[in-house]
């Protein structure tokens, strides 16, 4: 790490948009403070670093914010571009298909609170799955090995970013999301991602998150129910 | 009726003239100095060139380069600076910083404007009063952001018309077309003076001056494909 750099994350253990940060600076190379927020009652240094979305994950290097994880992603590649390898291919065509799929991944990945905003929310989530197993197709060229082609890249990070909350969704929906027949290259790459050492150490336990999961449901759904008693 | 194939250009944009997403590409590519063709997308169907070029999402703007689809307008303005990167002007700051800041207000205007100003437009029922107040909201946070990105030649870009710049003047059209639809100020000197200042300086710079047309086009197009809601309150019959 280059001297002198100061960096802080402030994050939450379950959000899959601070692991993606996570991740990207573990593949950089790059030491950091990891502070945990509590989102119910936020820090003076996070309302001050994010006044606008009041929002994790921020990133705080030598002591100026940066809000959003895939602005986060670009910046740590950008201001780190000695450092460990290029999250984004050289070529300006690869480099907006890289942004392309980024983008969609976020598009699909927001999850919904009701019942039924969740019901969709998996219907497009598996509709997802099969384009992201073309767009596979296409970026690795057939091999399926990463999206970066030869290495992990920002859309690697993007979506493996995901999976824990993915695999928590199958648990507790019973749905299959990533089908080995129907999408073999996604499944593979769950397998092989799920096994680096970024990846472990970063993503958060599934069972961790299901237990969450449905405590954030008992919560919801008694305050629904002491509303409905108003 | 048979006619020679022309050369296709080397550089085309699908689209449509008010889309601001379809104005971005062309005022980044005029910015540039980079010559373009326009193909206006039909209305109704979709060209068989659009559903080849984005099959995901068959939306435009798509920028076609050397045969090469690209789709989305965020990403297109990211492509303007790399692709043409020897060409000045440099459309993203150079500081990954400033580049930071400029993508994170860039993606709050797409969060906050669109939706609200389809709106005010009638193009879709809400509350018209909650999503002027909306907008009003989000032009005072942007005042703010101003400041902040360095508008010391008068723009967001500290070295003149740069990626957010851009990608707020886009939504200047639809904007104040919507102020005299409603009846509303929005972009108010007295509320917003520096943006209300920045969006003339904007609107009659050289690249933008010919793509972001005068306010009754969009107010006309707006009557004429918005429907009914597009009409003063007193003339709508339900």
């Amino acid at each position: 790490m280059a001297g002198g750099d100061d960096l802080k994350l402030l994050g939450a253990w379950a959000s899959p948009f601070v692991t993606r940060v996570k991740i990207a600076l573990a593949l950089k190379g790059l030491s950091f403070e990891y502070v945990e927020e509590d989102l119910r009652n936020k820090s003076e240094l996070l309302l001050a670093s994010n006044p606008v979305q009041k929002k994790v994950p921020v990133l705080i290097h030598n002591g100026k914010p940066i809000c959003e994880s895939h602005i986060i992603l670009q910046y740590i590649d950008e201001a780190f571009s000695g450092t460990g390898p290029s999250l984004l291919p050289t070529e300006p065509h690869d480099r907006a298909v890289a942004r392309f799929w980024a983008t969609y991944i976020d598009d699909k990945s927001m999850r919904g609170k009701t019942e039924e905003e969740k019901t969709e929310g998996i219907k497009k989530t598996l509709g997802a799955v099969e384009t992201l197993e073309g767009a596979l197709r296409d970026c690795s060229k057939g091999e399926g090995l990463f999206f970066g082609g030869d290495s992990m890249g920002l859309i690697d990070v993007s979506l493996g970013s995901l999976l824990s909350w993915l695999k928590a969704t199958e648990v507790m929906s019973g749905a299959k999301i990533f089908d080995p027949i129907k999408t073999p290259l996604l499944a593979a790459w769950i397998e092989r991602f799920s096994e680096f050492d970024v990846a472990k150490a970063a993503l958060p336990d599934v069972d961790r998150l299901v237990e969450f999961s449905k405590k954030m449901k008992q919560a919801a759904a008694a305050a629904a129910a002491a509303a409905s008693e108003n | 009726m048979p006619s020679e194939k022309q050369e296709e250009a080397a550089v085309r944009v699908l689209g449509r003239w008010p889309s601001p997403y379809v104005i971005r590409v062309l005022i980044a590519l005029n910015l540039k100095g980079v010559e373009h063709e326009m193909v206006a997308e039909p209305k109704g169907n979709k060209s068989e060139l659009l559903l080849a070029s984005n099959p995901v999402h068959k939306k435009i703007p798509v920028l076609i380069h050397n045969g090469r689809p690209i789709s989305e307008s965020l990403v297109i303005l990211h492509t303007s600076t790399s692709a043409w990167a020897s060409q000045a002007p440099a459309i993203l700051p150079s500081d990954p910083h400033a580049r930071a800041a400029e993508r994170f207000w860039a993606q709050y205007v797409d969060d906050k404007f669109p939706t609200a100003i389809r709106v005010l437009r009638g193009r879709v029922v809400g509350d018209k009063e909650e999503a002027a107040a909306e907008v009003s909201a989000a032009l005072w946070q942007l005042e703010g952001a101003f400041v902040e990105c360095g508008g010391g030649k008068g723009y967001f870009g500290s070295d003149g018309v740069g990626y957010l710049d851009i990608a707020l003047g886009s939504h200047v059209g639809w904007i104040r077309a919507v102020e005299r639809i409603n009846g509303v100020s929005l972009l108010d000197a007295a509320k917003v003076p520096r943006l209300a200042a920045w969006a003339d300086r904007l609107c009659a710079h050289p690249a933008v001056v010919d793509v972001l047309p005068d306010v009754d086009r969009f107010i006309e197009f707006s009557v004429q494909n918005d429907g009914a809601l597009a009409k003063p309150v007193d003339e709508a019959s339900k």
